[in-house]
C-alpha cells in the first residue's frame, strides 16, 4: 500500500493562511464604527459591573431617598453636580447609582433572552428546514402566529394575570422575539440540506440528528452570531419598554424604562431634563452601539461583502498617492 | 498588421492576504481574421487578462500596453470602453443560462444590443436580428424571436449568446470558455458555428479554454499561460506537434483523450503555485520534470524558434518529446462472471410533475435499467447531461428509492432493508462526490470528517480513530500532518483525495464515483485516475464510474455502459466499444470527444533568439 505515491509537494513558498477567526478580527478592526462601538458595549459592562463599587463610593444606595441634600426645599430634584453627577430624581435618589444599577438589568435581560430566543429559534428553524413537509409547515404556521400576535397587548394581559416580574419580562421577550430569527434560519437551513456535504453524511449513515448538530449548525454560526447581537437591543428596548409601562422591573429596582417613566409621569422632565437625557441617552446608545456591531460583525464573518471589498480598493490607491 | 497586440501587460489584483499577481508581462499579437487560443488551467490568470483588456476590473492595477485599432485600450477612459466593448469586442460567457435576462425575449436582448450602439427602427432591428439568429443555425428564427431564454436548450442559448456577440459585426470576439457548460456533442457544434463565423464575417476570435483538445482542431495561433506567465506562444500547428516547454508537454501528456489502452497517464506533479508569491525563477520549476538546478533560481530566458514559438524557458533543445517510463498497468486477470456486488434489474423511477391547478404530468427519469457489477470491477456509466446517469447512482447507493424494480447490494434487496439494516448497508456502498467544493463541509477538520464514518458506526475512537484517518491520508497521498485543517485550505485535486479517503474508510464493497474528476484541472483529473486505479489495484476495490467524458470512463473501466434519456443504449467491453461502437448514439459520443494529435518527430526546429529576463 505504501506504493501510492505522494505527489503533492507543499508550495515552495509559504503563504500566510489566515484562521477564519483572526480574519474577522482583522476585518473587524479596520472598521471605526464597530470598534467605536464594541468601546460602548464595554463602557456600559463596566459601568454594569462596577455599580457596588459606584454605590459605596459615592454613599448612594440606589434606592435610598435623599431628601435633604437630593430636594430642593420646594421639593424639586437637584441637577448635576458635585455630590449627584447626573442629578437626582424626583424621590431624591442618584441618577448615576441608579442608571448603573439599571444597566445590569437591561444588559441581564438583553443578553439572556436574546440567547434563549436565540436557541429557541435555532431548534425551531433546524428541525423545520432539516425535515420540510409537514413538520415545516406546522412549525411555520406556529412562527407565522406568533409573528401576528400583538406583542402589547398580550404582555398587558399576562402581566395583569400574573403581576410584573423579572422571569415573567424575560419570558415575554423571548415568546415575541424568535419568530424572526427563525424564519432566516429555517430558510439557511433549506439551502444547506441540498448541499452535497448532507448527502455524503447521509450516505455514510448519519442520522438526521447527526446531520443538523455536526453538519449544519456550524455553517449556522454567522447568522447566529448576527442575529443574537442584532437581537440584543431589540430586548433592552423591550424591557425598557415593560417597565416603562410598569409591567417590567417592580420599583424600586431602578430599570432605564422605569426611570424614563418615572420622569415622565408627573412632568417632571420639564425642569429636570437630566431625567430623561440621562437613561435616554445611555438606552440610545447602548442600542445604538449592538446594531453597529452586528452590522459590522456581518460584514466582518462574510468576505464576499461589498464594504470590505471596497475598503480593499481604497487602500492601495491612497498608499500610492501618499 | 495585428488586429490586437499587449505589450507587457501585468494585472495586479488586490486581496486581503496580499496582492494576486494575476497577470505577469504578457505579450501577444493577433493577426486579424485569425482564431487566437488561449490555454491554461484554472488560475493560470487567462480569463483575468481578457477582463483586464476590456476593462473589466475596476480594482485591479493594470500595467502595459494593450493596442486595438489605433488605441491604447489600458487607462482609456470608460466612456469610450463602453461604445468599444460590443460594438467593436464583443463577449461570450461560459454559462449562456445565467448571462441571458430570463425575462426578456431573447430576439429583445439581441435588439438591445443593436439599439444601444446604433440609431435603427424596431422593425428593421428585428429584420436584423432574425437574420443573424438564422444565420447562427437558429431553427424557424422569425418564430423563435419572441421566445424566452428557459425555452431554449444549452447549446440553443449558446448559439444565442454568439449571435448577440457577431450582430454588431465587431472586429474581434472574446469567447470564454464556450463550451464549458454544455454537452459533449453540443460543444463540437458549437466551436464549429465559431469558426464557420469567423470566416463568415472575417471576425477575430480569442478562444480561452482550459481544453487543449479543442484548440488543437480550430485554432491558429495559442498561448499557454501558467500562474498567470505566458510560457508558450506560437503556431497552434507546432505548438501541438512539437511543445517547446515542458509544461505544454506535459499537459498533453495528462488528457485522457490522449490516451493509449494498457498504459497509466502521466499527470503533472504537485500543484499550480500560489499568485502571491513571486518566485525567483520559473514558476513552472517546483512541477517541472525536466527542471534544471537554475531553473528555481534564475528567471528563465524567452526562448524564440526557427518555427515561430517561442518558450519561457531555460531548456535550449525545448522539452523532450519522451513520454515518462509509466508502470505498465497490470493487466489484472479478473475471473470471466465474478461475483455480483450490485445487481440493478428494471429499475424505474417516475417523477410526478405538474402544478396546483394543472394536470398532472409523469416524467420518467429512469425506464427500465439492467446493471450488473462484479466484484473488483469498474463499470462505467457515460451518458450527457439528464439522462439519468446521477439519479440512478443515488438509487444504487439506497439514497433516493426506485419507483419500480430492484436493486440488490451483496445479495440484499435495498427496497425491504429497515432502518437497522439500511444503516449497516451504508458500510457497503460508499459515493465519492463531484463537486470537491461542495462535498465536504467547509467547517469542519478534514481529520474530523475522513473520521466521520468511524463515528457514525462507532468502529473507532480517539487515539484509534486519529491513526485510523493519518493512515487513510496517506494512502491517498496527502500529507497526514494536515489533520486539523480546514477544506478551504486543500486545493481541488486535494480536496477530491479527502473525498476519496472518507469512502475509503469502511472499506465498502462498492464505491460509487459520481463524475469524481470532471471539476478539476487536466494535470490534477489524471493524478486523480491513477490514483483511483491505484487503489483498486492494491485494496481490490469495486467501483460503479459515472462520467460525460468517454476519454475519462476509457482510462479506468472495464466495462462501459452508455445511456441516453433513461435507458441503457449499449453495455460493452471499453475496448470492444471504442473499437466497434454499434449503437448511433455511441458513434455520436465517439466522434464529438477530441483527440490530440500525437507528438510527432522532433521536426528541423532550431533556437533563433535567447532574451535574458531583465
Amino acid at each position: 500500500m505504501s506504493k501510492v505515491t505522494t505527489t503533492e509537494t507543499s508550495p515552495q513558498t509559504e503563504i500566510v493562511q489566515r484562521g477564519s477567526f483572526a480574519l474577522t478580527v482583522r476585518r473587524l478592526r479596520r472598521d471605526t464604527a464597530s470598534m467605536a462601538a464594541l468601546c460602548v458595549i464595554f463602557a456600559v459592562i463596566v459601568l454594569a459591573i462596577a455599580a457596588p463599587w459606584g454605590a459605596a463610593m459615592t454613599g448612594h444606595s440606589p434606592i435610598e431617598q435623599f431628601r435633604e441634600t437630593g430636594l430642593s426645599p420646594a421639593g424639586i430634584p437637584v441637577g448635576p453636580g458635585a455630590e449627584f453627577w447626573f442629578g437626582t430624581d424626583q424621590l431624591g435618589r442618584d441618577v448615576l447609582v441608579r442608571l448603573a444599577y439599571g444597566a445590569r438589568v437591561s444588559l441581564l435581560v438583553g443578553v439572556f433572552a436574546s440567547m434563549l430566543a436565540s436557541l429557541i429559534a435555532v431548534i425551531v428553524g433546524t428541525t423545520a428546514g432539516y425535515f420540510g413537509g409537514t413538520v415545516d409547515l406546522v412549525l411555520s404556521r406556529l412562527t407565522d402566529l406568533v409573528m401576528s400576535v400583538p406583542f402589547l397587548l398580550c404582555a398587558l394581559a399576562l402581566v395583569s394575570a400574573f403581576g410584573p416580574s423579572l422571569q415573567l419580562s424575560v419570558a415575554v421577550i423571548v415568546f415575541f422575539s424568535w419568530a424572526p430569527m427563525a424564519r432566516v434560519i429555517r430558510g439557511q437551513v433549506i439551502s444547506l440540506r441540498r448541499q452535497d456535504f448532507v448527502l455524503a453524511s447521509r450516505s455514510l449513515g448519519a442520522g438526521p440528528f447527526s446531520i443538523m448538530v455536526v453538519d449544519i449548525l456550524p455553517n449556522l454560526a454567522v447568522p447566529i452570531i448576527v442575529y443574537t447581537t442584532m437581537q440584543i437591543p431589540n430586548s433592552i428596548v423591550f424591557e425598557a419598554t415593560l417597565s416603562f409601562l410598569g409591567m417590567g422591573i417592580v420599583p424600586p429596582t431602578p430599570s432605564w424604562g422605569g426611570m424614563l417613566a418615572d420622569a415622565s409621569s408627573n412632568s417632571l422632565y420639564l425642569v429636570a431634563w437630566w431625567l430623561i437625557f440621562v437613561p435616554g441617552t445611555a438606552l440610545l446608545m447602548t442600542t445604538l452601539a449592538f446594531n453597529i456591531l452586528g452590522d459590522g460583525l456581518r460584514d466582518a464573518l462574510d468576505p464576499k461583502s461589498a464594504r470590505t471589498a471596497r475598503r480593499l480598493k481604497r487602500q492601495p490607491k491612497a498608499g500610492g498617492k501618499s | 498588421m495585428a488586429i490586437l497586440e499587449a505589450k507587457g501587460l501585468t494585472v495586479d489584483i488586490p486581496t486581503e492576504d496580499g496582492t494576486v499577481h494575476a497577470v505577469r508581462n504578457v505579450s501577444f499579437s493577433i493577426k486579424p481574421g485569425s482564431l487566437f487560443g488561449i490555454a491554461g488551467e484554472s488560475g493560470s490568470g487567462k480569463s483575468v487578462l481578457t477582463q483586464a483588456v476590456m476593462g473589466l476590473l475596476p480594482n485591479a492595477d493594470i500595467g502595459g500596453e494593450v493596442w486595438f485599432e489605433g488605441r491604447n485600450l489600458i487607462g482609456l477612459p470608460q466612456e469610450e470602453m463602453r461604445r468599444l466593448r460590443g460594438g467593436r469586442i464583443g463577449m461570450i460567457f461560459q454559462d449562456p443560462l445565467s448571462s441571458l435576462h430570463p425575462f426578456y425575449t431573447i430576439g429583445a436582448q439581441i435588439a438591445e444590443v443593436l439599439h444601444a450602439h446604433e440609431k435603427i427602427s424596431p422593425a428593421e432591428a428585428r429584420a436584423r436580428v432574425v437574420d443573424m439568429l438564422g444565420k447562427v443555425g437558429i431553427p424557424s428564427p422569425a418564430e423563435r424571436f419572441d421566445d424566452y431564454p428557459h425555452q431554449f436548450s444549452g447549446g440553443m442559448r449558446q448559439r444565442v449568446m454568439i449571435a448577440m456577440a457577431l450582430i454588431l459585426k465587431p472586429a474581434l470576439v472574446i469567447a470564454d470558455e464556450p463550451t464549458t457548460a454544455l454537452d459533449v456533442t453540443v460543444q463540437a457544434q458549437i466551436v464549429a458555428l465559431l469558426d464557420t463565423m469567423r470566416r463568415e464575417f472575417g471576425t477575430t476570435v480569442i478562444l480561452i479554454t482550459h481544453d487543449l483538445g479543442l484548440l488543437s482542431s480550430v485554432a491558429d495561433d495559442v498561448m499557454v499561460m501558467y500562474a498567470g506567465n505566458r510560457l508558450e506562444y506560437g503556431g497552434a500547428a507546432d505548438v501541438f506537434r512539437a511543445p517547446a516547454h515542458p509544461y505544454t508537454a506535459g499537459l498533453l501528456r495528462s488528457t485522457p483523450a490522449n490516451y493509449r489502452p494498457g498504459t497509466e497517464l502521466a499527470p503533472i506533479g504537485g500543484r499550480p503555485p500560489s499568485l502571491l508569491a513571486t518566485p525567483a525563477g520559473c514558476v513552472f520549476a517546483p512541477r517541472c520534470a525536466e527542471a534544471l538546478p537554475r531553473c528555481s533560481s534564475e528567471p528563465p530566458p524567452l526562448r524564440r524558434y526557427s518555427d515561430g514559438v517561442e518558450a519561457l524557458c531555460w531548456l535550449e533543445e525545448g522539452a523532450s518529446m519522451v513520454r515518462p517510463v509509466a508502470p505498465a498497468a497490470v493487466a489484472a486477470t479478473k475471473s470471466a462472471a465474478p461475483e455480483p456486488v450490485a445487481e440493478v434489474e428494471d429499475v424505474r423511477l417516475t417523477y410526478q410533475v405538474g402544478s396546483f391547478f394543472g394536470p398532472k404530468r409523469s416524467l420518467d427519469v429512469l425506464k427500465g435499467i439492467d446493471l450488473t457489477v462484479g466484484r473488483g470491477e469498474t463499470v462505467g456509466l457515460v451518458g450527457e447531461s439528464g439522462c439519468g446517469k446521477s439519479t440512478l447512482a443515488r438509487i444504487v447507493a439506497g439514497l433516493v428509492p426506485a419507483t419500480s424494480g430492484r436493486v440488490r447490494v451483496l445479495g440484499r434487496d435495498m427496497g425491504t432493508l429497515d432502518a437497522r439494516q439500511w444503516r449497516e448497508m451504508r458500510q457497503q456502498v460508499q459515493l465519492v462526490f463531484q463537486d470537491p467544493f461542495g462535498s465536504l463541509n467547509p467547517r469542519r477538520r478534514v481529520g474530523a470528517i475522513i473520521g466521520d464514518p468511524f463515528r457514525l458506526h462507532g468502529i473507532a475512537s480517539g487515539e484509534e480513530r486519529r491513526q485510523k484517518v493519518r493512515h487513510l491520508m496517506e494512502l491517498v497521498g496527502l500529507n497526514p500532518e494536515h489533520y486539523n485543517r480546514f477544506p478551504a485550505e486543500f486545493s481541488g485535486g486535494q480536496r477530491q483525495r479527502i473525498g476519496i479517503a472518507r469512502a475509503l474508510a469502511l472499506n465498502p464493497a462498492l464505491i460509487i464515483c459520481d463524475e469524481p474528476v470532471s471539476a478539476l484541472d487536466v494535470s490534477i483529473q489524471a493524478q486523480v485516475l491513477n490514483l483511483l486505479r491505484e487503489l483498486q489495484r492494491d485494496l481490490g476495490l469495486t467501483y460503479l464510474f459515472i462520467s460525460h467524458d468517454l476519454s475519462v470512463v476509457r482510462h479506468v473501466c472495464d466495462r462501459i455502459a452508455v445511456m441516453q434519456d433513461g435507458r441503457i443504449v449499449e453495455m460493452e467491453a471499453t475496448e470492444r466499444l471504442f473499437s466497434d461502437p454499434q449503437h448511433d448514439y455511441t458513434r455520436t459520443l465517439l466522434s464529438a470527444s477530441k483527440t490530440l494529435p500525437a507528438f510527432a518527430e522532433r521536426e528541423r526546429r532550431s533556437l533563433v533568439e535567447t532574451r535574458v529576463a531583465s
